[in-house]
């Protein structure tokens, strides 16, 4: 399945991935500079990814842990996901979110 | 010459330090040596998801293999680094190779701390740092499995939650009165104690291990003069800081390799990253050598940071998490014994935060199952917040909003 990774330097990486796993895990094995400090563990909000809005249907919103997670960032938007929570299932083949400053690995 | 960097440790310290290296600019070489036979990866699931079988090995990876060849990142797996000579500025490796530096990074970690009573060396008593640690045992946790843990600390009571979970009958024996003694208050002992011992974990703490008994293979496990079948102990009593190399080359070594905010040691050439460090920590106001893996990222960044001639000193609250159960304990600041400790939520419905104020100042939080609070804890614990203690105890009221 594909997905579109935007970075906060404006690169734009379009990546070929495999279904199952998490999101932040497929940006990490494609080498992208996600911090993602907890390794998916939901402890640290250093994965943060805010969903298109044209997908954030088929994601679903953040839940009530992840939102308190999110709620201290400066980049908290309406869309916001921890990407180590999105799975990647078929349904969101094509999938385009943007990878925000908080997790970016600078 | 180019700049030409050696990094001695291939875990998160170090493979932070060459991210962070590439991710910023530097264009010498990076070589990055590492006595096991991985890529740089993540600890915390040995002890969790990957013990419990499941997660695969590539999903702890920090990188897969192939980035590092693409950013050019030279790694040499199953090497040893024997001494530096800083006169020289050359590494030796065990078989004698010698590999020149313009700047080293000490990421060396640390090593398990090992029992010295009778029957230590017995077949089938384990530690747990390494991949290979948790190879060397993990298929034998099954059902009605007689495994003893010895330490209370976090990572025995990690092992603990999942054995009991695959039907094995555990126990865990620590040294001290209390479990988790080194970090959290007593309250929190007596809460997870009560956990594990609800779950059908035999707990037994001021029990100090004398002997392990077996012929040719662990069998018993001996304290005092009382003695307990084992079939399998895994022993999880600490660390000790690998310095030896840095102590030998003539840097200053003390509970850690000694750096400054930026962790460079008093070798300007010279840096040190992760657990194996000790650096001085300007919110804590201390010097401390920290055993986790934001602290191991936070300096890795740092010291590449110091190499770029960017240096940035690392302001971070310590935080940390252990997973057990069904709960999830993220811990922020440090708290010391003498601190006064309140209670925001209910432990009997398993969802609070133990928090800590020192002369009114707000300086640790504890929370189980209340992301919400370590999240706004941090905050408050760098600006030296002095909550209300009566409104800090209202869970209703947001920690952020005190
Ligand atoms: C089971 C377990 C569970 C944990 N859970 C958590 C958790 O939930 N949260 C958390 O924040 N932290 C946790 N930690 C701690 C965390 O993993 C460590 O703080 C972190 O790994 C430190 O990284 P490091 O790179 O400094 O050291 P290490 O990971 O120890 O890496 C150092 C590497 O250097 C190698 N090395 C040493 N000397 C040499 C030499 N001379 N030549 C070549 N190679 C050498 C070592 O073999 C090792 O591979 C856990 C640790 C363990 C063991
Ligand atoms: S990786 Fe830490 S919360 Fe997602």
């Amino acid at each position: 399945m594909k997905i579109v990774v935007t970075l906060p330097d404006d690169a734009v990486h379009d990546l070929t991935v495999q279904a199952g796993g998490s999101l932040m895990d497929a940006m990490r094995k494609a080498g992208l500079p996600v911090r993602a400090e907890c390794g998916g563990a939901m402890a640290c909000a250093t994965c943060h990814v805010v969903v298109d809005e044209a997908w954030i249907a088929k994601t679903g919103r953040a839940g009530d842990e992840e939102s308190d997670l999110l709620d201290m960032s400066d980049y908290r938007s309406g869309n916001s996901r921890l990407s180590c929570q999105i799975r990647l299932t078929d349904s969101l083949d094509g999938l385009k979110v943007t990878l925000q400053l908080d997790a970016f690995e600078g | 010459m180019t700049d030409s960097v050696v990094i001695i440790g291939a875990g998160q310290a170090g493979g932070q330090t060459a991210l962070s290296l590439r991710q910023n600019g530097f264009e010498g070489t990076i070589t990055l040596i590492g006595d096991e036979p991985y890529v740089p990866y993540e600890r915390p699931p040995l002890s969790k998801s990957y013990l419990a079988g499941d997660v695969a090995e590539e999903r702890m990876f920090m990188r897969p293999a192939a980035f590092y060849a693409e950013k050019h990142i030279v790694l040499m797996p199953r090497t040893t680094v024997a001494r530096i000579d800083r006169a020289a500025k050359k590494v030796r490796l065990a078989g004698g190779t010698q590999l020149p530096y313009t700047e080293l990074v000490l990421a060396t970690g640390g090593r398990v701390r090992k029992m010295t009573c009778p029957g230590a060396d017995l077949p089938g008593v384990h530690y747990l740092r390494n991949i290979d640690d948790v190879l060397g045992f993990r298929d034998r946790i099954t059902a009605g499995l007689k495994l003893v843990i010895v330490g209370g600390g976090y990572i025995g009571l990690e092992v603990a939650a999942v054995a009991i979970k695959r039907g094995c009958r555990v126990t865990v024996l620590e040294m001290l009165p209390l479990v988790l003694n080194r970090v959290v208050a007593p309250e929190m002992s007596h809460f997870y104690t009560d956990v594990h011992r609800t779950a059908g974990v035999d707990l037994r703490t001021s029990t100090g291990v004398t002997a392990f008994e077996g012929d040719g293979k662990v069998e018993r496990v001996r304290f005092g003069d009382a003695v307990i079948d084992a079939d399998l102990v895994i022993v999880g009593i600490g660390i000790i800081p690998n310095v030896e190399l840095a102590a030998d080359a003539g840097l200053a070594v003390d509970n850690g390799i000694m750096v400054d905010e930026c962790t460079r040691t008093a070798d300007p050439d010279i840096f040190a990253a992760g657990d194996c460090s000790n650096h001085f920590n300007a919110i804590v106001g201390a010097r401390l050598r920290l055993e986790s893996v934001p602290n191991a990222l936070a300096q890795g960044k740092a010291a590449a940071l110091a190499i770029l001639g960017r240096p940035e000193p690392v302001v971070e609250v310590p935080w940390f998490w252990s997973d057990q159960y069904d709960l999830k304990l993220q811990m922020t600041g440090l708290s010391r014994p003498g601190d006064q400790i309140i209670i925001r939520g209910s432990m009997a419905e398993r969802k609070f935060s133990a928090c800590y104020l020192r002369e009114g100042v707000f300086v640790a939080c504890q929370s189980v199952n209340m992301a919400k609070d370590f999240i706004q804890s941090k905050k408050l614990i760098a600006d030296r917040a002095t909550p209300d203690p009566a409104k800090l105890a209202d869970p209703a009221i947001a920690l952020r909003d005190l």
